[in-house]
C-alpha cells in the first residue's frame, strides 16, 4: 500500500516539473503561439475543469492533448479561444494575455485561430461554398480573393463536387472536412481541434487525421484534444495527457498511454 | 459596412427560415390592424367626450333691474376672472329665440300669455378646465350669494355637470387604459414571435461568433430582417386598412358623424405612424433579442 503511494506521488510529480516549462527557455526561442501558465478554472457550479496547468506550445508543433471524458481537454481550448475566462492564472496567444482583450477585440483574436468541432457546427443553411466562404467574408475579404480562394481549399480538402450542397446533404466525414476547410481558408497561425474523429468511423478519421497533419505542415500550429488511441499512437506527436483537470504527462513523442513497463501505467491499471 | 452584403445575408436569412419569417410577419399584420382600427375609435370617443365637456358653462342670470353700464362692467369683470375661458352675451330676445329653436311653440305661446318675455338676459361663463367648474362658480357667487347687484342668480347646473364630467372621465379613462394595454400587448407579442425565429438559429449565432464575426456582421442581417417584416406586415396592415375604410366607412361616415368625427388623425399620418411603428419594433426586437446570443 506504502509502495503504491509512493509510485503515485512519483506520477503526480511530473505535473511539477512541466510547470516550470514557462520559465525554461521553450523548445522555440520566439514567443510560443499557446502558454497556459498555472491556468485553473473553476466553472460556475463548482465543478473543476483545470487545476493549476501549464503548458507551452510553440510555433509549428502538433500536440495531443489525450484523457478521459472531462478531463479538462475541452476546457483548454476554450480558454485558448476565449470562450472561457480562467478562474486563475494567465492564458496567452502569442505573448498576449487574453484577459487583456477587450471583448470587442475578441473577434480579431479568433480570426487567428482556426476551429474544428466534434460535431462539425457547420452553418445549415448555407452550402459548402458558403460556409468556408463565410469565414473569408467575417474578415472583410473581398469576393475575388474569396472566389479564388475557397474553391482551391476544398479541391485540398477533397470536396471539388460537393461544393453546392448543403452540410444535411454530406456523411459526417466530408462535413468534418467542409469544417477544416473553413477553419483553414484564411490560413491561422493556431488550428483548435476538439475530437475531430469522435463521430467518425476509423478509416475517415485516418483521412482526417492526415488533412490535419498537412495543414500542421504548411507552418499551422496544431493542438487536438482527442481520446483516439490509435490515432495518438500511430502519429507519434507530442502529447499532453490530463486526468481530472491536471496535467499529469508531456511527452515529445508519446502514446496515447504511457509505455506498459512503466510504473505510473502499472497503478492505474 | 458591406450593406449589399447584408441584404443578401437578409435575405437568405428570411428565405432559408420562412415559417417563422411568417409567422412574424403575420403577428405585425394583425396587430398593426388591430391598432389602426381602436386608434380612430379611440380618437372619436375621446373627442366626442371633450366636446361635451367643452359645453360645461356656468350661467350668470342677470336681474331685471341690472342698467346697461352695469351689464357692460359685469361682462368686462367676468372676462377678467381667473379660468374663463369665454363669456357670452345672451340677452333676453335671445334667450327667448333659442329657447324657441329647442322647443318651437311652447314659449311663443308662454310669451303671449305672459304679455312680455319671461327669460332673463344672461352671460354664458365657459371655464377653461371643464372639471373647474365648481371652482369658478364659487368664485362668482360665494355661498350661493352673487357678488355684485346686477346677478340675479348664478346656476351651473350642478346636478347635470357632474353627469357629464364623470361620463366623459370614464370613457377617456376607459379608452386611455385599453390603449396603452394594446400598445403593450403589440409589442410583446412582435418581440415574442421575433424572439422565437432567433431562437431557433442560436447555433448558427454561436457558430459565426467562433469563427470571429463581430456583433455588429452578425446582428446587421437580422436587424435587416426585421425591418422587412415589419415593412412587410405594415404595408399589408394598411392596405387592409384602406380597404376598408374605402369599402365600409367612407360611405357610412356621410351619415354618422362620430365617424367623421374632425379631431380623428388623418389616415396618411395613421398610416405612417402604424409603419413606422411596425419597423422600428420589429428590427429593435432582432438586435434585443441577439443581445444574449452574441454573448460568447
Amino acid at each position: 500500500m506504502r509502495g503504491a503511494a509512493a509510485i503515485n506521488a512519483a506520477r503526480m510529480a511530473a505535473p511539477r516539473t512541466s510547470e516550470a516549462v514557462p520559465d525554461r527557455p521553450g523548445p522555440q526561442r520566439r514567443v510560443p503561439v499557446a502558454e497556459l501558465v498555472r491556468v485553473t478554472k473553476v466553472y460556475d457550479g463548482g465543478s473543476i475543469g483545470l487545476e493549476r496547468a501549464s503548458m507551452t506550445i510553440g510555433r509549428g508543433e502538433f500536440v495531443f492533448l489525450v484523457g478521459p471524458t472531462g478531463c479538462g481537454k475541452s476546457t483548454c481550448l476554450r480558454l485558448l479561444q476565449k470562450e472561457l475566462e480562467p478562474s486563475k492564472g494567465e492564458v496567452r496567444i502569442a505573448g498576449r494575455t487574453l484577459a487583456d482583450i477587450p471583448s470587442g477585440r475578441v473577434p480579431y483574436l479568433r480570426r487567428n485561430i482556426g476551429v474544428v468541432f466534434q460535431d462539425y457546427k457547420l452553418l445549415p443553411n448555407r452550402t459548402v461554398y458558403e460556409n468556408v466562404a463565410y469565414s473569408l467574408q467575417v474578415i472583410g475579404a473581398g469576393r475575388a480573393e474569396i472566389r479564388r480562394k475557397v474553391p482551391d481549399t476544398l479541391r485540398l480538402m477533397g470536396l471539388s463536387t460537393k461544393l453546392h450542397n448543403y452540410p444535411d446533404e454530406l456523411s459526417g466525414g466530408e462535413q468534418q472536412r467542409v469544417s477544416i476547410a473553413r477553419a483553414f481558408v484564411n490560413h491561422p497561425p493556431l488550428l483548435l481541434a476538439d475530437e475531430p474523429t469522435g463521430n467518425l468511423d476509423p478509416e475517415t478519421s485516418i483521412g482526417i487525421m492526415q488533412l490535419i497533419h498537412r495543414i500542421n505542415r504548411t507552418g499551422t500550429t496544431v493542438i487536438v484534444a482527442t481520446h483516439d488511441r490509435e490515432m495518438v499512437d500511430k502519429m507519434r506527436r507530442r502529447v499532453i495527457e490530463l486526468r481530472e483537470g491536471r496535467i499529469v504527462r508531456d511527452e515529445l513523442s508519446g502514446l496515447y498511454r504511457p509505455v506498459e513497463s512503466t510504473p505510473a501505467f502499472a497503478v492505474v491499471a | 459596412m458591406r450593406p449589399g452584403f447584408f441584404l443578401r445575408e437578409a435575405l437568405r436569412g428570411l428565405r432559408r427560415s420562412s415559417a417563422p419569417a411568417l409567422a412574424a410577419l403575420l403577428t405585425v399584420l394583425l396587430t398593426a390592424v388591430v391598432l389602426g382600427v381602436f386608434i380612430p375609435i379611440v380618437q372619436a370617443a375621446t373627442g366626442t367626450a371633450n366636446e361635451v365637456r367643452g359645453r360645461v358653462a356656468v350661467d350668470v342670470y342677470l336681474s331685471e333691474s341690472a342698467t346697461r353700464p352695469q351689464i357692460a362692467q359685469l361682462g368686462a369683470a367676468l372676462r377678467r376672472t381667473d379660468g374663463v375661458k369665454s363669456v357670452e352675451f345672451i340677452s333676453k330676445g335671445e334667450a327667448l329665440a333659442r329657447a324657441e329653436r329647442k322647443n318651437p311653440g311652447a314659449f311663443r305661446e308662454g310669451a303671449e300669455l305672459l304679455g312680455s318675455n319671461p327669460l332673463p338676459a344672461s352671460f354664458r361663463v365657459t371655464p377653461a378646465d371643464p372639471d373647474e367648474l365648481r371652482a369658478l362658480t364659487d368664485r362668482l357667487a360665494p355661498g350661493g350669494q352673487p357678488r355684485l347687484d346686477a346677478i340675479d342668480e348664478v346656476r351651473d347646473r350642478e346636478e347635470e355637470t357632474d353627469e357629464i364630467l364623470a361620463a366623459t372621465a370614464l370613457v377617456k379613462g376607459l379608452t386611455a387604459g385599453l390603449t396603452v394595454l394594446l400598445l403593450f400587448a403589440s409589442i410583446a407579442l412582435i418581440a415574442n414571435t421575433i424572439r422565437l425565429s432567433i431562437f431557433a438559429r442560436r447555433r448558427e449565432v454561436e457558430v459565426m461568433k467562433l469563427v470571429g464575426a463581430t456583433n455588429w456582421f452578425i446582428r446587421w442581417p437580422f436587424v435587416i430582417e426585421g425591418v422587412i417584416v415589419g415593412f412587410g406586415g405594415g404595408l399589408l396592415a394598411v392596405l387592409l386598412l384602406v380597404g376598408a375604410k374605402e369599402t365600409f366607412i367612407d360611405p357610412l361616415s356621410e351619415r354618422f358623424t362620430l365617424l367623421a368625427a374632425p379631431d380623428t388623425i388623418d389616415f396618411p399620418v395613421l398610416a405612417a405612424v402604424l409603419m413606422l411603428a411596425c419597423v422600428a419594433v420589429s428590427a429593435l426586437g432582432s438586435a434585443i433579442t441577439l443581445r444574449r446570443f452574441l454573448r460568447v
